[in-house]
């Protein structure tokens, strides 16, 4: 099998997996990294959503060959030790989580936005298609305006 | 390590005796309907007194460095009642809350009927037993220091996980833990009186949520159980069907695959990742007995629905009446963490994990499936990734028993995205018929039939059922699903002769609880229907509401929303406001929307303004969270949500197709108004969906002017669905 090296959370690692295996069950299920949540496998409920050098990626459909030499950053790596990320403070302020498994992939996805977007709109927010089966969107639209204020 | 347990002394705990509530403030033109049975005794009343006997058998551990251990035989799904249990014990025990570990108890067979999350009960059962368990372990700590200083208990006080004396000298909880287990004196002792709470009542953000935002959480499948290794299960074409042949040659070939096994519901394939458990599954092939229904799709089910919805007694010849009849299709509880869990079975023994809200019940089954006795099965419970009812059932654990004890193997079990949609359960599609007379204004009588597929409640709530009903005031021999019907579900209003049936349709389906049962159908449409008799009547709905609600405390949430939302404001063509009201569970609340219907095939609510009365708000934070979550389970289920059913299957697969809301569907503007504290504490987890699908509606009836009669109301298979 082929051997890919890329890293996570900025420690590089090597998994020999074939190259279409989902960098998903890469993370989760090899290098036990489980911030990132399976919740469809098809790229639509984006519970999984990290970064990829930067950029939003779900990676339930990324296949691993495409994160080699690159960076991969989960919920896990958004934090500088215990400094939690201006996103991830909103969270807490606003009292977002309910159940918490989107969560991860709400926050990914919101940090991506800001980067974007620094100042997003309602309708910009609207663009998150992230589902909360919880119903928190109204909590997470709060939170990401709050953040942007604070970044 | 000392381990003051709290039976002693707390026999004596009864649940008091349900009062009846009659409105005595009845408005002048309002004819005065008898109370419902859900008016005198609730299923949430049925609830504490099955679990009454063992209430109080709750476990609270203080440790040498001072934190407050407290086992809750509950499970924690979302819905907060760790953070609002957590408050309890800081309350009583005078410790800052993040002090306090609150964990979810081990299936326990010896707390019978006590171990149930559901009924949004969690707070109404617990909230004496968790203060009374707290206030006797303070009691204990207090009393260690009093001997150790030769002291008065009276004289002592506490503060901040200490023991105080007069003259200035501490004792940390931590050290007086292994004393105050020694204690061989009885020691009673009273909860706070609830004037001296100081943290019961006011906002706390959830004591996880740090966990949550750092990816710390840990559910089910982010466990590591030595040798539990991906397992899925290669489903059959229709609901119900089991395997005939496999021919697993080429599965059993790709890379990664462990074990392949035969279960009573598939196919199990284990794998070294997930990722190559699904894709051996895919390459099985496999042919499959026929299931339990077939050729059954919609549009049959929908006519054995009308067939059996049972007639009105009241012809419609006297009197003006108007009637209304609606149709409610199948809904996923499609919680975001799939059906899953962890099982190692070996010859002798069982264990268990998975997020579950009928622990015992799972452990009791799990038993006899594997012919282990019961004692030999530990069942774990984990926090869940939403359940909205889902987990009152153990669909997966069971499966993932079996699964092991085939493999000779521990399995880590994980139901993909398709498989839950499909193959899990669903709120059942329901069909209702409502007539209600009116003369010289006023209602003379509400009659309302509901036919519904069969609700699954084989999760204990039978026994539980059985074990109270002689308690029920009314009913006689009623069914379970009756009796569940005509404890949850009544009408607020004096409407003169009220009365509110069930018929179901056994149908071999995988059904079961979903947030607030029979109620978000059932005064959904109710609440529509009071909106269209305000019109005959020639009232505003929210004037009309307001006069035939049965209490003043069930007007003042009216009242509320209709001040902070601004009722009757001047909207542009196209949008409009809608109201809701409903009480349960000892709680009430009335819900507000406003709505763009610009495009009536794609509405989206703007605004929404809630007020809510819960008798006592544990943690005010909290029981705004469980509103909005169903303030959105009300838009997703009311505009675009549900199943279809086509030959057997649920078409819907996956959310690309079943449209829980999204963020673009949510509104931006959402205002919670919590009453304050006025009694005892009612439920909140799921109060919030009916009121707001009512609110919904009528806000898409005023703004289109189309009458709304089936839901989801926009609902098109808009997508091809998946192979079976």
């Amino acid at each position: 099998m082929p051997k890919y090296t890329f890293s996570v959370n900025g420690k590089p690692v090597s998994v020999d997996v074939p190259a279409d295996m989902p960098l998903l069950w890469v993370l989760r299920d090899k290098l036990g990294v489980k911030g990132p949540k399976f919740g469809c496998g098809i790229g639509v409920c984006r519970a999984c959503t990290s970064h990829l050098d930067g950029g939003e990626i779900q990676p339930c459909v990324t296949p691993v060959a495409q994160a080699a030499g690159k960076q991969v950053t989960t919920i896990e790596g958004l934090a500088d030790g215990d400094k939690l990320h201006p996103v991830q403070e909103a969270w807490l302020e606003q009292d977002v989580a309910q159940c918490g498994y989107c969560q991860p992939g709400q926050i990914m996805a919101a940090v991506a936005l800001l980067r974007r977007t620094p100042s997003p709109t309602d309708a910009d927010i609207d663009k998150i298609e992230n589902v909360c089966r919880c119903g928190t969107y109204f909590r997470i639209r709060q939170a990401i305006k709050n953040a942007a204020q604070k970044m | 390590m000392a381990t003051p347990t709290t039976r002693r002394g707390f026999l004596t705990f009864l649940v008091a005796a349900p009062t009846l509530t009659v409105a005595t403030n009845l408005t002048a033109d309002a004819l005065p309907s008898l109370p419902a049975p859900a008016e005198i005794t609730d299923l949430g009343d049925l609830l504490i007194l099955a679990g009454t006997p063992t209430a109080n058998m709750l476990v609270l551990e203080v440790t040498p460095d001072g934190e407050v251990r407290f086992q809750l035989p509950r499970a924690e799904v979302g819905q907060g009642i760790t953070t609002a249990v957590a408050m309890l014990v800081a309350e009583e025990m005078d410790v800052p809350v993040s002090d306090v570990r609150v964990s979810l108890s081990d299936a326990r067979a010896e707390l019978l009927f006590n171990q149930l999350t559901g009924g949004s009960n969690t707070i109404r059962s617990v909230y004496g037993p968790v203060r009374r368990t707290a206030a006797a372990a303070r009691a204990r700590l207090v009393a260690a220091a009093a001997q150790q200083w030769k002291a008065q208990s009276a004289t002592l006080s506490t503060r901040d996980g200490s023991v105080v004396a007069p003259d200035g000298r501490t004792a940390t909880f931590g050290d007086l833990t292994a004393a105050a287990a020694k204690l061989t004196s009885t020691i009673t002792a009273q909860p706070k009186s609830e004037e001296q709470h100081r943290v019961v009542g006011t906002s706390q953000p959830r004591v996880d949520a740090r966990a949550m935002v750092t990816g710390q959480m840990r559910y089910t499948l982010d466990l590591d159980v030595p040798g539990a290794m991906p397992t899925v299960v290669r489903r059959p074409p229709t609901i119900n069907g089991s395997v005939r042949t496999v021919d697993d040659s080429a599965a059993k070939a790709m890379p990664g695959v462990i074990a392949i096994a035969v279960v009573p519901t598939g196919v199990a394939v284990m794998a070294e990742t997930f990722g190559q458990a699904i894709a051996a599954k895919d390459a099985l092939e496999v042919t499959w007995n026929r299931g339990t229904v077939d050729e059954l799709s919609d549009a049959d089910i929908k006519a054995k629905l009308r067939a059996a919805t049972l007639p009105f007694v009241v012809p419609p010849l006297l009197t003006q009446h108007i009637d209304g009849e609606f149709d409610f299709a199948f809904v996923s509880h499609a919680p975001l963490e799939t059906n899953s869990a962890i099982a190692d079975v070996r010859a002798d023994r069982a264990e268990i994990w998975a997020g579950l809200k009928s622990p015992i019940v799972a452990k009791q089954t799990i038993a006899a499936a594997l012919g282990l006795p019961q004692d030999s099965v530990t069942v774990h419970v984990t926090q869940g990734g939403g359940s909205f009812g889902r987990r009152l059932f153990f669909d997966a654990a069971l499966e993932a028993a079996q699964i092991s004890k085939a493999m000779r193997r521990p399995v880590k079990l994980m139901w993909t995205r398709v498989d839950d949609m499909r193959h899990g359960r669903a709120r059942s599609a329901s069909h209702h018929k409502i007539r209600a007379t009116y003369a010289l204004g006023q209602v003379l009588t509400f009659e309302h039939r509901v036919a519904s597929v069969e609700t699954d409640f084989r999760h204990g709530l039978g026994e539980i059922l059985t074990a109270t009903a002689a308690h029920l005031p009314v009913g006689g021999n009623l069914s379970f699903a009756q009796t569940v019907f005509l404890t949850t579900v009544k009408v607020p209003y004096h409407f003169g002769v009220v009365t509110q049936l069930l018929n179901e349709v056994p149908l071999r389906m995988h059904t079961g609880s979903w947030r607030s049962v029979y109620s978000a159908n059932t005064r959904g449409a109710e609440e529509i229907m009071v909106d269209e008799l305000a019109a005959r009547l020639g009232k505003d709905p929210v004037a009309f509401r307001r006069e035939t609600l049965k209490t003043d405390r069930q007007r003042a949430v009216l009242d509320k929303v209709a001040a902070a939302g601004e009722w009757g404001r001047t909207m542009p063509q196209g949008f409009a406001q809608g109201v809701g009201f409903h009480d349960e569970y000892k709680s009430c609340t009335a819900c507000l929307v406003e709505m763009d219907a610009r495009d009536p095939k794609n509405p989206r609510v703007i605004k929404a303004v809630i007020a809510v009365d819960v008798g006592r708000p544990i943690n005010p934070l909290g029981v705004r969270a469980q509103m909005l979550g169903g303030l959105t389970d009300a838009i997703s289920t009311t505009l675009r949500a549900g199943l279809h059913i086509e030959k057997g299957l649920p078409l819907e697969g996956s959310y690309s197709q079943f449209h829980y809301a999204r963020q673009k569907d949510s509104p931006p503007q959402v205002e919670i108004h919590v009453m304050p504290a006025n009694g005892e504490p009612g439920g909140a987890g799921e109060l919030g969906v009916p009121a707001a699908v009512g609110a919904i509606a009528n806000a898409y009836a005023r703004a289109t002017g189309i009458k709304p009669r089936s839901f989801p109301i926009t609902f098109p298979v808009d997508f091809d669905p998946f192979p079976r």
